[in-house]
């Protein structure tokens, strides 16, 4: 049996969040009527100059510099020259030999402990392309270039991934790192954030790489998933049985799950890229660097490491905690407000409000439960007032806007009993109600431990305190 | 270098020119002149030189990040060939 290598390289095009477009001012808002923001500029009108928008500059800094890259002082915009409806230039404004940001690396986490360093080649600014509609127009396509000019970075990877689930962990911690930095919305639905992949086979040891094909139109971490490892399959099977892989571009077909060569479209590889002459050369100072450098977030990584030895916390939840700025800052907002107890915290966050936040389909920003509330039922937990599982009743209370804690508590009359002789007034009653369970305990049956408490829990309401009952109950069975 | 008839039937491809069979021939013709006065060029010493990417000594200007264009779709379409729903139309460019 052969043993194959896989290797892989993204190329991920992320949508930058700016307000307009990066050659013009027309809006780059999602979901407007068709055509209403494309200018002459993004039309391609003749005699117009585009000029660069100074916040798609920075973004793209941003990004190079939380990924340890270097910024270009000076970057050029080329022209890559194609045919395409969607295009009316005939070339879209790119950057070919210098680009902004270039060698930077990006650790991506695989199974549990295991990290690997994925390098990232280049990423570089350049305009979007508009929209062809294919359905049906009496034979013919629509176009919309609202589109058309929308800033892309797109970032390009070392050939460094050997699987289609590196692949998609790279993917996946570059996702989380440009919504994490501001710099991009991450809608994939909304096409904000694509990618294609260039996969190749090649035996073990073999130092030469393979053919690659270039597998296009992949908008899902599912997707790029089996894309990539219908790609691998089938170049493995196509060398075995004495064929070669060519170098091409193919289309993956969600629905019946492959992918397909695009041959016999258009596919002249000949760009012919220049300098474009209506664009002079970027050049960024190195305050500029600075400023930016000075405005960047304390990243993920770092975060998760501070959260770790700074809250006590497992390398998971601080996984979890660190995977968007909002919720860390939710998280670290409720520990402060509660003044400690940061697992406690992180339970709650993790558990009941995700759950809850998940089933109303909510962002953590528009959260009914502020960080401060929560703290709030979790301090009652804290004092004993309540147990937890009351909490939980406290929490859906407070989540459907019926008050603060205190006064939930005091409404529904919810407040634990930690009154010893109340509590052993129940389990009187509990234990002279069930004489035949008692005699069958006494006589060894020891699982019936739980059967009291159960019952001793459910005449309190729940409200009893759980370790009193425990240790008041085991007391009173002995006789 | 010069081109022959094959390469100036694909660079007028790519610029999606038709260009007559006749004519060929000059194409290629004055097509390898530039070729060869690049080549001319390509023999002086450009060691240490920064290629220039715009004859201006300046950089990009940048632009504040603000909306300023209207919609102006209907003033736009009023040229266009064929339009629906708020679409260009064109030929079908997927079989």
């Amino acid at each position: 049996m052969m043993e194959w290598e896989t290797v892989i390289g993204l190329e991920i095009h992320a949508q930058l969040a700016t307000k307009s477009k990066i050659f013009s001012g027309a809006s780059t808002a999602y979901g407007a009527e068709p055509n209403t923001q494309a200018c002459t500029i993004d039309l391609g009108m003749p005699g117009v100059l585009p000029v660069l928008n100074r916040e798609a500059v920075r973004m793209a800094a941003v990004f190079g510099l939380a990924i340890g890259a270097e910024i270009a002082r000076r970057s050029v915009f080329a022209r890559k020259n194609y045919f395409y409806p969607d295009l009316p230039k005939g070339y879209q404004i790119s950057q070919y030999e210098l680009p902004i940001v270039q060698k930077g690396q990006l650790t991506i986490d695989l199974d549990e402990g295991v990290s690997k360093v994925i390098g990232i080649t280049r990423a570089h600014l350049e305009e979007d392309a508009g929209k062809s509609l294919h359905e049906d127009f009496q034979g013919l396509s629509g176009i919309d270039l609202n589109r058309a000019g929308t800033p892309l970075l797109e970032i390009v990877s070392e050939p460094d991934l050997r699987s289609a689930k590196e692949a998609v962990a790279y993917m996946k911690k570059l996702h989380q790192m440009v919504v994490y930095l501001g710099i991009c919305d991450g809608n994939m639905q909304e096409g904000s954030f694509r990618c294609d992949a260039n996969v190749s086979v090649r035996r073990k040891g073999d130092p030469k790489l393979g053919t690659r094909a270039e597998i296009k139109n992949l908008n899902s971490f599912r997707f790029v998933e089996r894309a990539i490892e219908f790609e691998i399959e089938r170049q493995i099977d196509l060398i075995e049985a004495g064929g070669k892989v060519v170098q091409e571009t193919r289309l993956y077909d969600p629905d019946k799950g492959e992918t397909r060569s695009m041959r016999g479209k258009e596919e002249a590889n000949d760009y012919r890229y220049f300098p474009d002459p209506d664009l002079l050369p970027l050049v960024l100072d190195e305050e500029f660097i600075a400023t930016t450098r000075a405005s960047l977030p304390e990243l993920p990584d770092t975060k998760k490491q501070r959260f770790i030895s700074q809250y006590g916390l497992s390398s998971y939840d601080a996984g979890v905690l660190t995977t968007s700025r909002a919720l860390s800052d939710y998280y670290e907002a409720t520990v402060a407000a509660l003044g400690g107890e940061p697992k406690l915290c992180a339970n709650w966050v993790m558990g009941d409000l995700s759950a809850f936040l998940n089933k109303e389909n909510r962002e953590i920003t528009a959260s009914p439960v502020s960080p401060v509330q929560l703290a709030g039922l979790l301090r009652r937990i804290q004092d004993q007032t309540i147990s937890g599982k009351i909490a939980k009743d406290v929490f859906e209370a407070l989540w459907a806007g019926e008050g603060e804690t205190d006064a939930i508590i005091e409404k529904r009359g919810l407040k634990q009993i930690t009154d010893n002789s109340a509590i052993e007034k129940v389990i009187d009653d509990v234990i002279a109600a069930n004489p035949e369970q008692l005699a069958q305990y006494r006589a060894g049956k020891d699982k019936l431990f739980a059967f009291f408490v159960g019952q001793v829990m459910k005449a309190s309401k729940g409200k009893a305190n759980p370790q009193q009952v425990n240790d008041l109950l085991a007391e009173k069975l002995k006789g | 270098m010069s081109l022959g008839p094959a390469e100036v039937a694909k660079i007028a491809h790519l610029a999606r020119l038709a260009i007559r069979e006749q004519d060929v021939p000059a194409y290629a013709r004055n097509l390898s002149a530039i070729l060869e006065l690049v080549e001319q060029m390509n023999a002086v010493d450009t060691s240490g030189i920064i290629p220039l990417a715009n004859p201006l000594d300046m950089a990009q200007r940048l632009r504040a990040d603000d909306v300023i264009e209207a919609d102006q779709r209907a003033h736009f379409q009023a040229i266009a060939p064929r339009v629906e729903a708020g679409l260009y139309l064109v030929p079908k460019v997927i079989e």
